[in-house]
């Protein structure tokens, strides 16, 4: 068993995963199918975002939804009544979102994470309420005519060109995040999961990288909204109901938490698998419904979940943990 | 080991509605010293250590740091300004590395933002580099045996203790407070244990110790401080902490009667301190 656990921590999965990802439209290229593929890469950068706060950080968020929306609307307002390039639009979405993330983030994350999860429960409604009775958010009927992705000329808006788009962005959000997970800030995340008494003991302060985990997650999410403006070129508020982001959730705590390559299988299967199950017609969200919980049951921990592993940098020491002489005394390093 | 006074707790007092936690603790520490806090169970020394470290905020008192105010401080800021502890209960990050666990202890010193770690810029590699270096000097300093790459929680008891030493120490403390640093330790652990603390003592760090094992606390330490419900019985050397007879009366008289839950007994760790040379 040892060598599929490596296996499944080494670091060509992502390799794999992209290679996947770019290989997919050879098998099939229907309409249908590269719209649910790229559905399927959107709910992956959705948990992607959304692990950096549930799964690195231990935040029980239960309005994703929310930025995913500021993201969908803001380029989307701007695209269709000022005529933005949608791509132009994203610095915009990344301060709405950051703006959004401290508003909320702000006085919540102060509190122990209980009251966060219900805080951001009423944010998730409130902005997709607000969404509805804005004359600029177009109300119920929402805004429709988003253009596609014009990369310098280059047009990505047909289904191929926006899938490939998609699989690259979603590839870099993966990277970020994961490398995100590895350094500095990313430890803090975990150390705040793990105990958050003695993070702030270490020095760390909790509410700070807590707030950043927040900001993180918001902005990967604002852009996960582009692409789904794009994607659909219509938006509206029943888009964007809890039912997103318990999903979302749903796909972070089935692909296991805290572990990249885990929520993005676990976005993939959230997001497939009622289109598979299609043949069952009407029985389809009972028969998913079953399925999830006979998982959850046999592996609660997830589907790929995180493991603690120290992976050596270049160049650096790989050390021998037992026949080393202890340091002397007084050399024992920096000392104030 | 100077005089100057590295921490000073002035008349702390802390109450949870009608209880009187800490009632009026006063007491320094100077640079460079070991000095402990006795007392039975429920004497209010965790608590002292709680609002030393910002964890509860004092009902009234000050507690000053190399002439700084620090009592209103969280406990983050206080721990920049040089203070490390460690807890009555393990609180290890038990689902991380060992290593990663002491590089909490690097996270105020290394020079890294996130977008050097989207990027991995060269400034990344050697923030990291360094991080994992200082961690592993720190592991050698409590003569860690287990392996660094496992997850915390899967080191035996007393290996988990040094991890939390070494993760305190990391953070590079002008003051060092320790929670019952023995509490769960067998006899051999117990000795590396003083060898480590005086080892600590001779890099310049002030500590701080909870203990119930009065061996230990009578050999290691320069001051004691005796609490006894919320209040100081008795401060000084331990010569005169043993002679004297309110704490004899409340703590040590109990002890000789064999009254708390058996522990081992002062007499043969003295031993271990005439075999250690």
């Amino acid at each position: 068993m040892g060598w599929v656990r490596s296996l499944f921590d080494s670091r060509y999965v992502g390799v794999v995963g992209l290679l996947v990802a770019v290989l997919a439209p050879f098998v099939t290229a229907t309409t249908y199918s590269l719209s649910v593929m790229t559905s399927a890469l959107l709910f992956a950068m959705l948990a992607i975002g959304l692990n950096i706060v549930v799964g690195y950080c231990g935040l029980l968020d239960l309005g994703y939804a929310a930025f995913f929306a500021i993201g969908a609307y803001t380029s989307g307002v701007l695209a269709t009544r000022y005529g933005w390039p949608l791509l132009t639009t994203v610095p915009v979405v990344i301060v709405a979102a950051v703006l959004a993330g401290v508003v909320i983030g702000g006085p919540t994350l102060r509190l122990r994470s209980d009251y966060l999860a219900i805080v951001t429960l009423g944010f998730g409604e409130i902005i997709r309420i607000t969404a509805n009775n804005l004359a600029i958010t177009g109300g119920p009927s929402g805004i429709y005519g988003i253009p596609g992705i014009d990369l310098f000329g280059l047009d990505l808006s047909g289904p191929v060109g926006f899938y490939y788009f998609c699989v690259v962005v979603v590839a870099l959000a993966a990277i970020g995040a994961a490398r995100l997970g590895r350094s500095r800030i990313g430890r803090a995340w975990r150390f705040i999961r793990e105990d958050e008494d003695a993070a702030e003991a270490m020095g760390i302060n909790t509410y700070r990288i807590k707030l950043a985990a927040y900001i993180c997650g918001a902005i990967w999410g604002g852009i996960a909204g582009v692409l789904f403006g794009a994607q659909l070129s219509a938006i509206s508020p029943p888009s964007f109901t809890f039912l997103w982001s318990a999903l979302i959730l749903m796909a972070v705590v089935l692909g296991g938490m805290g572990s990249t390559p885990g929520v993005v299988v676990g976005a993939v299967i959230i997001s497939v698998l009622p289109e598979i199950l299609r043949g069952v017609a009407d029985y389809r969200y009972f028969v998913f419904g079953i399925m999830l919980i006979v998982l959850m049951v046999f592996r609660p921990e997830g589907l790929w979940p995180h493991r603690a592993v120290e992976r050596p940098l270049r160049r650096s020491r790989r050390r021998q943990p037992v026949e080393e002489p202890p340091v002397e005394s007084g050399s024992g390093g920096r000392l104030p | 080991m100077t005089n100057a006074e590295l921490l000073q707790v002035r008349s702390l007092r802390l109450a949870f509605g009608g209880v009187t936690a800490v009632d009026g603790l006063s007491f320094s520490v100077s640079e460079g010293s070991i000095f402990s806090m006795i007392g039975p169970n429920g004497a209010g020394k965790t608590s002292a250590f709680n609002c030393i470290t910002g964890f509860y905020r004092p009902s009234a008192g000050t507690v000053v740091l190399d002439g700084e105010d620090i009592t209103r401080l969280r406990p983050s800021a206080v721990a920049a300004r040089g203070v490390s502890r460690t807890f009555q209960n393990l609180r290890l990050f038990g689902e991380m590395t060992v290593l990663d666990n002491v590089r909490a202890g690097t996270h105020l010193t290394i020079r890294q933002n996130p977008l050097d770690a989207l990027l991995h810029t060269p400034r990344f590699r050697r923030s990291e580099a360094e991080a994992t270096a200082h961690a592993h000097q720190w592991l050698d300093f409590v003569n860690l045996r287990g392996d660094r790459a496992a997850e915390a929680r899967h080191l035996p008891y007393g290996e988990q203790r040094r991890v939390e030493i070494a993760r305190a120490l990391a953070r590079g403390p002008k003051l060092l407070l320790l929670d019952e640093p023995a509490a769960g330790l067998n006899h051999s652990e117990k000795r590396e244990l003083l060898e480590l603390l005086r080892r600590i003592g001779e890099l310049g760090v002030a500590l701080v110790l909870i203990e119930h094992d009065m061996g230990l606390v009578m050999q290691v330490s320069d001051r004691i401080v005796v609490l006894n419900f919320g209040k100081e019985i008795a401060e000084g050397t331990p010569d005169e902490i043993r002679k004297d007879p309110a704490v004899v009366e409340a703590y040590l008289g109990k002890d000789e009667e064999g009254d708390r839950a058996p522990r081992p007994r002062p007499k043969p760790l003295e031993r271990t301190q005439e075999n250690t040379p």
